[in-house]
């Protein structure tokens, strides 16, 4: 089947404006009687929920974390983009959307892209007025700093805790609507089932995690925003509670996946340091405006202490391979060079698998102090987890799994292919393409919540009469008894093996072969090798306790085993995107010196995956992507 | 190295919890506290045994989920640093560690060292906000902030709501919390505007939550993850001496 986006058609500066007019409205007294169910309250479900309770609708919001303020927004590190052109160095709606189609290797959807990049200044001008401590020059004014895959500055930023700060604002926004009574907050709940009533998304089933009871909730809609799928991969920068659990419930009722293989490899992580570790920690990619990238020249100089290797004898990869961007190329090319350097048994540390982001230069000629100024917690955070001192000795880095610009296809108004069900954020693939630019996360999770989702419900509500379906139709009550079930089942089975073992073994066969370099061979043997794992963790998982009251391992199980099943379809998307974009990159497909081969007279389409059943194969249907106002061209940084 | 933990175990909210001995082998010190706990558990799942359940998610020391009372400290014994950043090499090999929950009257244990820490978001949701819809507001740099008030609300703003405040207080107090957010919007000229009835919400809902009063012990600040001063108490009494007139 050929989706449509429904991307408004005219010249591409007027169409959202232009779709806004168009978009049906909800009086001001009507909006009370809709009720609208938020799954996810980092960056858009928070700032969705606060929105859309501003506005009046009757909202639930949803997390599985004890608060709203907790979601994994909250560790997004950098900044946020925005086209104010504060600096005066060239910005403007235009280039911020020409770099972020570019950044995305031309895999994203024009309209949405443009209407990201234009609401991104009201973006800056909401967090302000809420009180977000943005960094400020002696002026009084913004201070913006630069950013990978861009050579303009325009990245406003809090210190390193930029999105700790903006989810405090957007949860303060919900916190206030809380108490004004249009949000009712469930936290501690996990999301595990849409129900579906005559093809439409009218509400969900979920558990509370304190006391293990399974309710349902009706809606007239239901939104997702519910993050990504990186902890497929084991190990990742994500939070140990993010899952694809939320998305896949609603894949498996119907909703496509699209572009599940593009996912972002960081390049900037503190290397893995033994097998006792359950996750990996992001070093900012700010820190690439001050840091150097580096690795021996010789092998025989890895395993010398850093300082001991002079400076004609350092290879700066990034500035000899991309002279015009060098430290500050995009992630996934970046992440790839650190990887060359490895393969070429060129790399520092423990393993071998790490390369040097070296402050020496930066600290000789600004000062350590302002060194600290800038990355101080960064710097801190290193020291805790390494021992070692970054001021005295360069960090070693290694690239992770950091983020999913894949996700739940969504049309232009966030909408998936099921009426009714809306998918916000890092859960949905709508503007990213196949590589996300720095400082873009945090702009698109509150694009969408703050100046989206408020607009195009209403346009989907317009045509739905309130409450016209509750929780007293039997699909709720089937939703409930099939997931009572399916928990009875996971501790029945009873056997020998812990859930985070499969977990870990899941992210092996991943990382080995659905990693940054994919090929056919590898790809074959994941896709032999992941349903062979799910059909043992269906025989042989261990899941202790019961269902009653907390258990986070009854949690983790059912999180692990959609990952079973999601990670074959993302295997299934890399095996048949025979072509070299952003994160997703084929062996088969690269250039004489290794850049990735885009193959746009193929591949230029969103691909977006039907669930069929675990051990079927998912059926593809494809979204033709067309540039009219970025003209496709070879992605080039150097 | 091996360690070994007397960690409390509660069933519930209303069991009766006591502490119970365990033993953590072979643990590597550049584990994390956190990670170490995990191999604890792994070992008590294939001995049959309920894992310990303790609340963690982001593990990079920013989301304020995690943290423990660890002999007698909140988040353990490295300064400015919560339990899932504080690293096994601070440990010798041959320590005992006892494990408990946080302990106020205004955080009841959900299970073992999980506590329920709803009154903080009660305390944000009484008015720790500027009441600024979605789009109504002006162009961000209309208004000049001094770079050194920046800085100052962001020192307050760094607080990560884990609770160990409220933990290390003798008298169970919120106090460095509420401070933290009253500091922040009331610093800053946008969170001005409504600084008076917001300092008199949220200390009155501090109080009806069960929170206890500050009586200057500075206990919180010593285990404070972020380094959140005391001096923003002294500015909450500010605040609130101000906003009693009103």
């Amino acid at each position: 089947m050929i989706l449509d986006g429904k991307c408004p058609i005219g010249p591409i500066e007027k169409t959202w404006d232009q779709h806004r007019f168009d978009m049906k409205l909800i009086n001001p007294s009507n909006k009370r009687k809709f009720k609208i169910i938020m799954v996810g309250t980092g960056l858009a479900g928070g700032a969705g929920a606060a929105s859309l309770g501003e506005l009046g609708y009757n909202v639930e919001a949803y997390c599985y974390q004890d608060s709203s303020r907790r979601a994994h927004s909250i560790a997004a590190q950098g900044g946020i983009n925005a086209a104010k052109n504060y600096p005066n160095d060239g910005d403007s709606v235009f280039r911020l959307f020409y770099d972020t189609i570019k950044g995305g290797d031309f895999r994203a959807r024009e309209a949405d892209v443009w209407r990201l990049s234009q609401v991104s200044n009201n973006i800056i001008d909401q967090c302000v007025a809420q009180g977000v401590p943005f960094a400020r020059e002696y002026s009084g004014l913004l201070s913006n700093r630069s950013f990978g895959g861009a050579q303009v500055s325009r990245t406003f930023y809090a210190r390193g805790q930029t999105g700790q700060q903006l989810l405090l604002g957007a949860y303060q926004a919900l916190a206030r609507q809380v108490k004004a009574g249009t949000v009712k907050l469930k936290a501690r709940t996990e999301m595990l089932d849409l129900v579906m009533v005559d093809g439409v998304a009218k509400g969900i089933t979920y558990r509370e995690l304190s006391t293990g009871e399974i309710k349902t909730s009706w809606a007239d809609a239901v939104v997702l925003a519910t993050g990504g799928y990186v902890n497929v991969f084991y190990l990742s920068t994500n939070a140990m509670g993010c899952s694809v659990t939320a998305a896949w419930k609603a894949a498996k009722k119907g909703a496509y996946m699209a572009n599940p293989c593009y996912t972002q490899i960081h390049p900037t992580c503190i290397p893995q340091s033994g097998e006792h570790q359950s996750k990996l920690t992001l070093m900012s990619e700010s820190l690439r405006n001050d840091g150097r990238c580096w690795v021996p020249k010789r092998k025989e100089d890895c395993e010398k202490p850093a300082s001991e290797i002079a400076e004609e004898d350092r290879d700066y990869y990034l500035e000899r391979k991309y002279p015009s961007f060098g430290n500050l190329a995009p992630r996934d090319i970046a992440s790839r060079a650190a990887k060359e350097q490895c393969d070429d048994e060129r790399g520092v540390g423990p393993g071998k698998r790490g390369v040097y982001l070296d402050f020496e230069n930066s600290i000789n000629r600004v000062g350590e102090s302002t060194i600290r100024e800038r990355y101080g917690n960064l710097f801190d955070m290193y020291e805790k987890i390494t021992d070692e001192d970054a001021y005295k000795q360069p960090m070693r880095i290694y690239p992770a799994p950091h983020y999913s610009m894949g996700g739940l296809w969504v049309d232009y108004n966030c909408m998936s292919n099921i009426p009714g069900l809306f998918v916000l954020g890092e859960a949905n693939f709508s503007v990213h393409g196949a590589n996300r630019l720095g400082a873009s996360a945090l702009m698109q999770g509150l694009a969408d919540g703050y100046f989206v989702i408020p607009y195009t419900i209403g346009n989907y509500l317009a045509g739905v009469k309130p409450g016209e379906v509750t929780d007293e139709h039997p699909e709720f009550k089937k939703s409930l008894e099939e997931t009572k079930s399916s928990l009875d089942k996971l501790l029945n089975i009873k056997g020998k093996r812990s859930v985070s073992s499969f977990h870990r073994e899941l992210g092996k066969i991943m990382w080995d072969n659905v990693g940054m370099a994919r090929s056919k061979e590898s790809l074959t043997e994941a896709l032999k090798a992941i349903p062979a794992l799910r059909e043992e963790f269906w025989q042989n998982v261990k899941v202790t306790g019961d269902t009653k009251g907390r258990n986070s391992q009854l949690e983790d199980a059912g999180r692990v085993a959609d990952f079973l099943e999601f990670g074959e379809m993302l295997a299934t998307d890399a095996l048949h995107r025979e072509e070299s974009c952003g994160g997703h990159f084929r062996v088969e497909h690269q250039t004489e010196d290794g850049e990735a081969t885009r193959d746009d007279e193929n591949f230029a389409y969103v691909a977006a995956w039907e669930f069929k059943g675990a051990n079927k194969a998912p059926e593809l249907h494809k979204e033709p992507l067309k540039f009219e106002n970025v003209k496709l061209a070879v992605r080039s940084y150097k | 190295m091996n360690l070994t933990l007397y960690v409390w175990r509660q069933n519930g909210p209303e069991g009766q919890g006591k502490l119970e001995q365990y033993e953590a082998k072979n643990v590597s010190p550049d584990s994390s506290f956190l990670e170490m706990l995990d191999e604890v558990n792994q070992e008590l799942i294939e001995t049959g045994i309920d894992p310990i359940e303790f609340d963690n998610d982001c593990r990079e020391g920013i989301c304020g989920t995690c943290g423990c009372v660890i002999n007698g400290r909140p988040h353990g014994p490295q300064e400015e640093t919560t339990a899932c950043q504080l690293h096994m090499r601070q440990f010798k090999d041959g320590d005992s560690l006892t494990l408990e929950p946080w302990r106020a009257t205004a955080f009841p244990i959900v299970k073992d060292l999980v506590v329920d820490r709803s009154a903080m978001d009660r305390i944000i949701e009484s008015g720790g906000y500027t009441s600024a819809y979605t789009g109504q507001v002006g162009e961000a740099n209309q208004t000049l902030i001094p770079k050194p008030l920046a800085e100052y609300a962001m020192d307050a703003a760094a607080c990560i709501g884990c609770g160990a405040c409220v933990a290390a207080c003798p008298n169970g107090s919120a106090m460095l919390f509420t401070s933290a957010k009253v500091a922040q919007l009331a610093s800053l000229p946008q969170g001005k505007v409504e600084a008076a009835e917001r300092v008199k919400a949220m200390t009155a809902t501090a109080i009806a939550n069960g929170f206890g009063n500050c009586s200057n012990h500075y206990e919180c600040e010593a285990a404070c993850p972020k380094g959140v001063s005391v001096k923003f108490i002294a500015k909450l009494n500010r605040e609130y001496i101000k906003a009693l007139p009103k």
